[in-house]
C-alpha cells in the first residue's frame, strides 16, 4: 500500500461541518466517538483544524450562508481528501428542498465532490461508522480514484 | 482516559477571516462587550410549513431542532388542537408525556457533558453521554428512532407503547439511570473544583430574567418561578404529582442543580406515568380544523416553545410561527458574560444551553484593533487551564486532577 | 390576581381602544388596537399587570401586516395577544424596546422576513437572512412563492429540455 494511502485510511482525521441542519446529524457523529460505539479504536479522530483534516465530513442543506464556508475549506483541505455527506440533508435537502434559504441548482455535490452519502434522518452511528468503513474498502480495492 | 478526545467546538478558519460570529470584544482577559451574528442554520421552516398540511408539519418541526424532537411536535400539535378544541385520548396525553420526559433526559444529559467538556472534565462528557444511551434505547423501542420520533400527530400519537415492555423500560431506568443520575448529584454538585469554577459565574438576577423574559432552567436557576407544564398544564402534567426544581442563586451552577435535579425528577415523572396508563384509544382521528387561531406551547428542556397556528378551513396552515426558547434566553447571554473572563465565556454560554451549533462559532476580538486574539478552541483551552489551575490551588495533586479531567492541562 | 379581573383591569384601561376583543377560550384572549396605541397598551400589561412578553407574530394579508403580541399570564394560564394591524403602503410600527428587552431580536427578525419598520429600534440590522439578500424581498409574505421542483421538472420534460 502506498504511502499516501495508507497515511489515509489507516488513521483518518476527520473535520466536521455543518452547513446548516437541525444538529442531529452532528450528534450522532458525536455519539460515534462516546464508550458505546468508540471509533477511536480504529484510528478515527476529530480533529479542531481543516489543515489536519482526512475527511470533510458535511451535515446540513448548504444553505446561502453556509455555502461560501464550505467551499473556503474544501479548497483548504490538504488532497487527497475524502468528502464524506452524513444525513439525508446532505445527501439531498430532504424535507427542505423547497426552502428560500438556499441556491436551488446547487446542492451539495455540485459545490464539493462528494465521495460517500450516508443518508439517514438521522442515521444511526452503525450507519455511519459503515458508510466510512465502505469508503476505505472502495478506496483500498482501487474502485474510487481521489484526485 | 489516556488519549485527548476533540469535539468540534472549535475554529474554523474562515473564523479568523470574518470574527463576527458570536464577537466578544475583551479587554485584555475581561469581556467588555459582545456581538451576536446568526442564522447559519436557518432553513425557512414556517414559510415551507405553509405549503404542507397538518399531518405533514409535525414532520417538518421535528427538524427544526436534532434534541428537542418532541418538543416542537408536541407544542404544534397543541396548538392545532388548541384552534377547535379537538380532543385527546387520556392514553395519548400519558404516552405524550413520557415521550417528553424522555426527551428531557437526553437532553440535559447531553447539556451536563457538553459543560463538561468546556470545564475540562472529559470523563463528565463521556460518562453523561454514554447515559444517554439507555433513554435512546427507550425511545427507539418506543418509537422507532433513536432521534425524530414522529411520534406527535393532531389529536393523539401515532403509536401505541406495548403494555409487555414496559418492565424492561422501568428496569433500564430504575437499574441503570438512576444510580447514574445520583453518581452525578454527587459527582458534580459536590466537587469542589467545579463549585469554585461554577458558583458566582455569570449572574443573571431575577430582575434581569423578567426583563429579558428569558425561559427554562435559565430562569427557574434565577428565582423565575415558570414552569409549563405546571402553568398551563397539558399532556398528563396535571394527573401525576411532581415537583418544579427552582433556585434564587442565578448563576452558572444554579442552573447546573436545575438541570441534574430535573432529569431525576423526569425519571419519576415517567414511572408514574408508566404505572398509571391508561387504556382505550391513542388517536380522536380529527378529520378537520375550522378556521381561526391556535396557539400551543411546551416546556421544551431550554424552556418554552411556543407555536402559532393559523388555518382558515383548508388542510394547511395559512401562517404557522415558530418561537423556540433559545431565542429568548440568547441575549441575556450578553447580560451575564460582560464583565466576566474569556475563560470563563464558554461556561457562561453553554449555561444558556443553546443550540449546539450555536457554541462553535464563539470567537473574541481586541476591543481597540478589532483583531481575534482567541477563537472558540482556545477559549475552551483557556477554560481548561483555568480548571487546572484552580484545583492545583485548592490543594489538589497532579494524579488527582488527572482522574477528574482524564489529563494533564499544560 | 384572578383572570377575571385581569380581563376587566385591561378593559377599563384600554377602554376606547379596543377596536375588537375576543375571548375565545379560558386560556386565550385576543384584543386589536390601533397602532398608535400598542407602546401604551404594551406597557400597560407588562409593565403595570406583569405579564411576560412571548413573541411576536407577523401575519401577511394584501393590504396590511398583521402584527400580534403575545403575553403570558402564567399564573392565571392566560395568554392575551395584542394585534395591530400596519398598512403596505406604510409599514412601520413603534418599536418596543427599551421597556421589553426581549423584543429585540424578535421585531429584526419580523422587520427582514415581513418588511415591517420598528421605529425607535436601537438595531434594526437583519438578523437570520444573509448579508447580500436582496433588501426588498421578504420570504414570508405572500408574494415570495416557494420553488416547486416538481412542477419545474415536469414542465422542462414537456419542453423537451430532459
Amino acid at each position: 500500500m502506498s504511502l499516501k494511502k495508507k497515511a489515509l485510511t489507516k488513521s483518518i482525521g476527520v473535520f466536521h461541518l455543518s452547513t446548516g441542519s437541525c444538529n442531529n446529524c452532528d450528534i450522532e457523529i458525536l455519539d460515534c466517538l462516546t464508550p458505546r460505539h468508540d471509533v477511536e479504536r480504529f484510528g478515527i479522530t476529530l480533529v479542531g483544524s481543516i489543515k489536519h483534516a482526512d475527511a470533510l465530513l458535511i451535515t446540513g442543506i448548504v444553505n446561502k450562508q453556509c455555502r461560501p464556508i464550505l467551499k473556503k475549506l474544501y479548497d483548504q483541505m490538504p488532497k487527497p481528501g475524502f468528502v464524506i455527506a452524513v444525513g439525508t440533508c446532505s445527501a439531498g435537502r430532504g424535507i427542505f428542498r423547497n426552502t428560500y434559504i438556499v441556491d436551488e441548482d446547487e446542492p451539495l455535490d455540485k459545490v464539493v465532490p462528494v465521495d460517500v452519502y450516508i443518508p439517514g434522518c438521522p442515521p444511526k452511528p452503525e450507519a455511519i461508522i459503515d458508510g466510512i468503513v465502505k469508503l476505505i474498502d472502495k478506496f483500498n480495492t482501487g474502485k474510487g480514484e481521489k484526485k | 482516559m489516556s488519549h485527548k478526545v476533540t469535539i468540534p467546538i472549535g475554529p474554523y478558519h474562515p473564523l479568523q477571516e470574518e470574527p463576527e460570529f458570536y464577537k466578544l470584544v475583551v479587554e485584555g482577559e475581561k469581556v467588555v462587550d459582545i456581538d451576536v451574528r446568526i442564522g447559519w442554520n436557518h432553513r425557512g421552516i414556517e414559510k415551507l410549513s405553509e405549503s404542507k398540511s397538518f399531518d405533514q408539519s409535525a414532520y417538518l418541526v421535528e427538524r427544526i431542532c436534532g434534541i428537542c424532537s418532541t418538543s416542537h411536535p408536541l407544542a404544534f400539535v397543541n396548538a392545532v388542537e388548541d384552534i377547535d378544541g379537538i380532543e385527546v385520548p387520556e392514553r395519548a396525553l400519558y404516552i405524550r408525556t413520557i415521550t417528553a420526559e424522555l426527551e428531557r433526559i437526553h437532553s440535559h444529559m447531553l447539556w451536563l457533558g457538553l459543560a463538561g467538556h468546556f470545564l475540562g472534565y472529559n470523563t463528565v462528557f463521556m460518562w453523561g453521554w454514554r447515559y444517554r444511551e439507555p433513554v435512546l434505547d427507550i425511545l427507539e423501542a418506543i418509537s422507532g428512532n433513536r432521534n425524530n420520533y414522529a411520534m406527535m400527530k393532531p389529536g393523539g400519537v401515532r403509536r401505541d407503547i406495548d403494555e409487555n415492555e414496559i418492565p424492561g423500560y422501568k428496569k433500564i431506568l430504575n437499574d441503570e439511570l438512576i444510580p447514574a443520575l445520583e453518581m452525578f448529584k454527587g459527582a458534580v454538585l459536590d466537587d469542589p473544583v467545579l463549585g469554585a469554577r461554577l458558583k458566582g459565574v455569570g449572574i443573571l438576577s431575577k430582575q434581569d430574567a423578567v426583563d429579558y423574559s428569558v425561559l427554562g432552567p435559565t430562569a427557574r436557576g434565577s428565582g423565575y418561578d415558570i414552569d409549563v407544564r405546571r402553568d398551563e398544564p397539558y399532556a398528563a402534567y396535571d394527573r401525576i404529582e411532581w415537583d418544579v426544581i427552582l433556585r434564587e442563586e442565578g448563576d452558572v451552577f444554579a442552573k447546573t442543580v436545575v438541570r441534574i435535579l430535573e432529569m431525576i425528577e423526569s425519571v419519576k415523572i415517567i414511572n408514574r406515568c408508566f404505572d398509571r396508563l391508561p387504556g382505550g384509544p391513542i388517536d380522536s382521528m380529527p378529520k378537520q380544523v375550522s378556521p381561526g387561531d391556535g396557539i400551543g406551547h411546551h416546556e421544551a428542556p431550554r424552556g418554552e416553545v411556543i407555536h402559532i397556528v393559523r388555518s382558515d378551513g383548508t388542510n394547511r396552515p395559512v401562517r404557522h410561527k415558530v418561537r423556540a426558547p433559545t431565542f429568548m434566553n440568547f441575549p441575556s447571554f450578553k447580560k451575564t458574560v460582560i464583565g466576566e473572563t474569556i475563560a470563563d465565556a464558554t461556561i457562561i454560554l453553554a449555561a444558556i444551553d443553546p443550540c449546539y451549533c450555536c457554541t462553535e462559532r464563539l470567537t473574541a476580538v481586541n476591543h481597540k484593533t478589532n483583531k481575534m486574539v482567541y477563537d472558540a478552541q482556545k477559549m475552551i483551552h483557556l477554560s481548561h487551564h483555568k480548571t487546572w489551575d484552580l484545583g492545583k490551588s485548592m490543594g489538589f495533586s497532579d494524579k488527582e486532577l488527572i482522574k477528574k479531567m482524564g489529563k494533564k492541562i499544560e | 390576581m384572578t383572570r377575571e379581573k385581569i380581563i376587566s383591569e385591561i378593559k377599563e384601561k384600554l377602554g376606547g381602544k379596543i377596536k375588537k376583543f375576543r375571548d375565545k377560550s379560558a386560556g386565550r384572549v385576543y384584543i386589536d388596537i390601533e397602532r398608535k396605541d400598542l407602546a401604551a397598551s404594551a406597557r400597560f400589561v407588562f409593565k403595570d399587570l406583569g405579564a411576560r412578553f412571548n413573541t411576536a407574530t407577523a401575519a401577511d394579508h394584501p393590504d396590511s401586516i398583521e402584527i400580534m403580541y403575545h403575553f403570558n399570564f402564567d399564573r392565571q394560564a392566560l395568554i392575551v395577544t395584542l394585534t395591530v394591524y400596519a398598512p403596505k403602503g406604510d409599514c412601520a410600527v413603534d418599536s418596543l424596546l427599551p421597556m421589553m428587552r426581549g423584543a429585540e431580536w424578535i421585531e429584526r427578525e419580523i422587520h427582514e422576513l415581513f418588511g415591517v419598520d420598528f421605529t425607535g429600534h436601537p438595531d434594526i440590522r437583519p438578523l437570520l437572512l444573509p448579508d447580500d439578500w436582496p433588501k426588498d424581498k421578504h420570504p414570508l409574505r405572500k408574494s415570495c412563492v416557494l420553488t416547486d421542483y416538481n412542477n419545474e421538472k415536469a414542465k422542462r420534460k414537456k419542453e423537451g429540455q430532459i
